[in-house]
């Protein structure tokens, strides 16, 4: 990105939020694609509003955002455009905001996705979490709210937490805009691949259902050889997606691969 | 690259074919399970990292505000006289706070700023029809629904915001939950419901958070029944005119906001009702149960929440009413001008929908009003007011036909509406017809994009205006029976 030599100053995040640039709703180009998903009301318009310097309306209910938001900004040079996803507990059912935001997650192919989980009430966030990354194997864990665990007592061991999920995780309570240079740094790094995931894959017990995943496995990876995520596309036809089956009969799955290649090799 | 995207591209169908027949057939070997096996791994894992990485207090919990607060606004007992309680407080404050700025927003843009428009149009010679459309028609009505509009609203937003900020709405959810299960809906039809008290045509585009279709359905046709911004000011100003001004001043201000909240609680009463009705009629079936998050309470952030209430909701509102106003304004103007015979076109049209108003309990002007206001609910008082004075060719007031004029107390507003033959039936069929009628164009848009169904929009439009019609024609016999 430059020739210059690296200063002391730039590898720390708040000399960097001096170069954040909020575009607001200014998106002609960009370079990244940053998606925002996470349980209903842990916060996601909060530090999309805090990235983006728009303002979405927040409100402290569960289902506000229904539909997609996006906004852009400004960072290291790079041009990121943020999507504002609905709130949604898991991306298994399927009710419209459930799926607004399971497509965009499959078939927007984001760089990144911020995954926004409440500090408090971590263990259920975290199963969105998982589904999430047996998706995309790209993301950063925001664990918002950690000011509202502080009061109640709780801590969170955010080291531990990564190691185990794979994934970068940044602890902020976005209402103060605390964790958000952070969080834009680990953006930036997970985007740049500067910083590759080893995201957490689901461990399954019953050897009946995994022998059945690794036989679909092979198949889907015999015909679409450039797939990431062919586990988690097995376990939806397994469990009759009709989404996923439709998209293996027109062969948007193909596109999808043919895409991320396109990806990989422009950040090569 | 490119040859190997090419050879991507050709994947065989039968490729395709493998895979979606194997996945059947292994769909069946594995039996039922996969799903739920799916969702206990994810469950089990997430259990893991989690105990691993959370350090919970030990010791006795503090004394927990959040618990104490929800046992008393969920309770059985409390929860619903507090709702009822905090609504007519806000209504309360919204009545009583808007009175003197829309004084004084009337006397700036009605009596100060009007004459001095016409006096600059006199100057430049325009003539008398363009002064008349643009001064008397155009600016009128904006001004109309300014002085009218934006006080109640920039009061009324705020404290709604604050509401929500705070964590207030899902409460209500959960203790309306059972009265929607038992309507055959969905419990999450109280948070659009609550949405629609805003904005109908956002009301009905928060019903994406309900799964299922059909009670997604319910929740959009009912949505109209929540009493909206454009709506609120009509309520407010014929609830403290009819029924404030028969109790003593100290008391007008609590006669008005609860005559407000009966209109709303009524609204909500049909809403439970139709649902009920469409969930055993056209779209049969059992509610499905759903698990609703209570979230913390938190502080509400008061500045943001002036910022975006103000600037984003009673901005936005209050411009999508002047963009409507202005043409209707204009139309206003020309239809009491251009005379057709002796009288003028509205007249005429009064004259011929004034049988069918009076045995609604309404009146000519009103059912006009009502069709000129499709666009938008907000123009419905400024009309109304402006063809009454025409109707009954009052003079002394405003400056004659087809100008809406300074009417900046309520107190002249009642003059010229009794002058015009409103009793207090007129005044309440009003405000039940302003609940119960088609929604504005907006709102049906917006319904035909969700359900993407000609029916169900023309279902959704045709069933509060057949209520409306029939629950005012009750009204006036019963009213009529009793007290003339």
């Amino acid at each position: 990105m430059s020739q210059t030599p690296k200063e002391n100053c730039d590898d720390c995040p708040v000399h960097n939020l001096g170069n954040l640039t909020k575009l607001g709703i200014n998106m002609s180009q960009f370079d990244f694609v940053v998606a925002l998903a996470g349980n209903p009301n842990t916060g996601k318009s909060t530090v999309f509003n805090a990235l983006t310097g728009l303002r979405q309306h927040t409100g402290n209910w569960p289902g506000k955002t229904v539909t997609r938001a996006e906004g852009g900004f400004v960072y290291g040079n790079k041009r990121f455009k943020l999507v504002d996803l609905p709130g949604t507990y898991s991306l298994l059912s399927t009710s419209t905001d459930e799926e607004v935001a399971r497509d965009f997650i499959l078939f927007g192919q984001p760089d990144v996705t911020v995954i926004v989980v409440d500090a408090t009430r971590l263990e259920r966030n975290l199963n969105l979490v998982l589904q999430v990354l047996e998706i995309t194997h790209r993301a950063v864990v925001c664990l918002n709210l950690i000011d509202e665990a502080q009061r109640h007592n709780i801590k969170v061991d955010t080291r531990r937490l990564a190691k185990d999920l794979g994934v970068p995780v940044v602890a902020a309570a976005a209402r103060q805009e605390e964790g958000i240079p952070e969080l834009l740094k680990n953006v930036y790094d997970v985007a740049s691949g500067a910083y590759i995931c080893r995201p957490y894959r689901l461990e399954r017990t019953a050897p009946r259902l995994e022998k059945a995943i690794s036989e679909l496995t092979a198949k889907i990876k015999k015909e679409f050889p450039l797939l990431p995520n062919t586990r988690w596309i097995a376990l939806r036809l397994l469990d009759g997606d009709q989404k996923i089956i439709d998209a293996v009969k027109s062969g948007e799955l193909g596109n999808l691969s043919a895409k991320s290649v396109a990806t990989r090799e422009a950040v090569q | 690259m490119k040859n190997r995207l090419k050879k991507e591209q050709r994947t065989t169908t039968a490729g395709k074919e493998s895979i979606l027949s194997s996945a059947n057939t292994l769909r069946w070997e594995i039996g039922e399970h996969v799903h739920d096996s799916l969702i206990e791994s994810i469950y089990a894992d997430a259990n893991q990292i989690a105990s691993r990485a959370v350090t919970l207090p030990d010791g006795k919990p503090r004394f927990d505000f959040d618990k104490k607060l929800d046992s008393l606004i969920t309770s059985r007992w409390f929860g619903f006289p507090l709702m009822f309680l905090l609504l007519a407080f806000v209504f309360w404050l919204t009545v009583e706070g808007a009175n003197i700025p829309s004084a004084l927003i009337a006397s700036l843009l009605v009596d100060t700023m009007h004459p001095w428009l016409r006096s600059v149009f006199v100057l430049i010679g325009s003539p008398w029809w363009l002064t008349g459309v643009l001064a008397d028609g155009v600016w009128l009505a904006m001004a109309w629904v300014v002085s009218v509009m934006l006080p109640p609203m920039a009061i009324f937003f705020p404290l709604f915001t604050l509401l929500e900020d705070f964590g207030y709405l899902p409460r209500v959810a959960f203790n309306m939950d059972s009265l929607f299960r038992r309507a055959g809906a969905h419990g999450k039809q109280s948070l659009s419901m609550t949405m629609g008290f805003g904005c109908n045509a956002a009301g009905v585009v928060a019903t994406r958070i309900i799964d299922s279709p059909r009670e997604r359905l319910i929740a959009i046709i009912t949505n109209n029944f929540s009493l909206c911004n454009g709506r609120w000011p009509t309520q407010i100003l014929i609830a403290s005119i009819f029924f404030g001004a028969l109790a003593p001043p100290a008391l007008a201000g609590f006669i008005t906001a609860g005559a407000v909240v009966g209109v709303a609680t009524l609204g909500i009463f049909f809403t439970l009702v139709v649902s009920w009705g469409l969930s055993r009629t056209l779209l049969k079936g059992e509610a499905s149960s759903f698990s609703l998050e209570l979230p913390p309470y938190r502080p509400p952030q008061l500045w943001q929440t002036l910022y975006t209430s103000l600037i984003d909701r009673t901005a936005i509102v209050l411009w999508r009413a002047i963009v409507f106003a202005a043409p209707a304004g204009a139309v206003i103007w020309l239809v009491s001008n251009i005379h057709v015979g002796t009288m003028s076109i509205a007249e005429h049209f009064i004259n011929f929908s004034n049988p069918f108003g009076m045995l609604l309990g309404l009146n000519g002007v009103i059912i006009i009003a009502y069709i000129i206001a499709i666009p938008a609910n907000e123009i419905v008082i400024p009309t109304v007011l402006m063809m009454t004075v025409l109707s009954t060719k009052l003079s002394g007031i405003g400056n004659g036909a087809g100008v809406m004029f300074e009417l900046n107390e309520a107190t002249a507003v009642a003059d010229v509406l009794r002058a015009g033959g409103w009793t207090v039936l007129t005044g309440l069929n009003l405000m039940l017809f302003s609940l119960l009628h088609n929604p504005c164009s907006t709102t049906i848009y917006t319904i035909y994009k969700e359900t993407k169904s000609v029916k169900w929009t023309a279902l959704a439009t045709v069933i509060p205006t057949i209520m409306g019609i029939v629950i005012c024609f009750l009204v006036a016999q019963i009213y009529r029976l009793l007290f003339v």
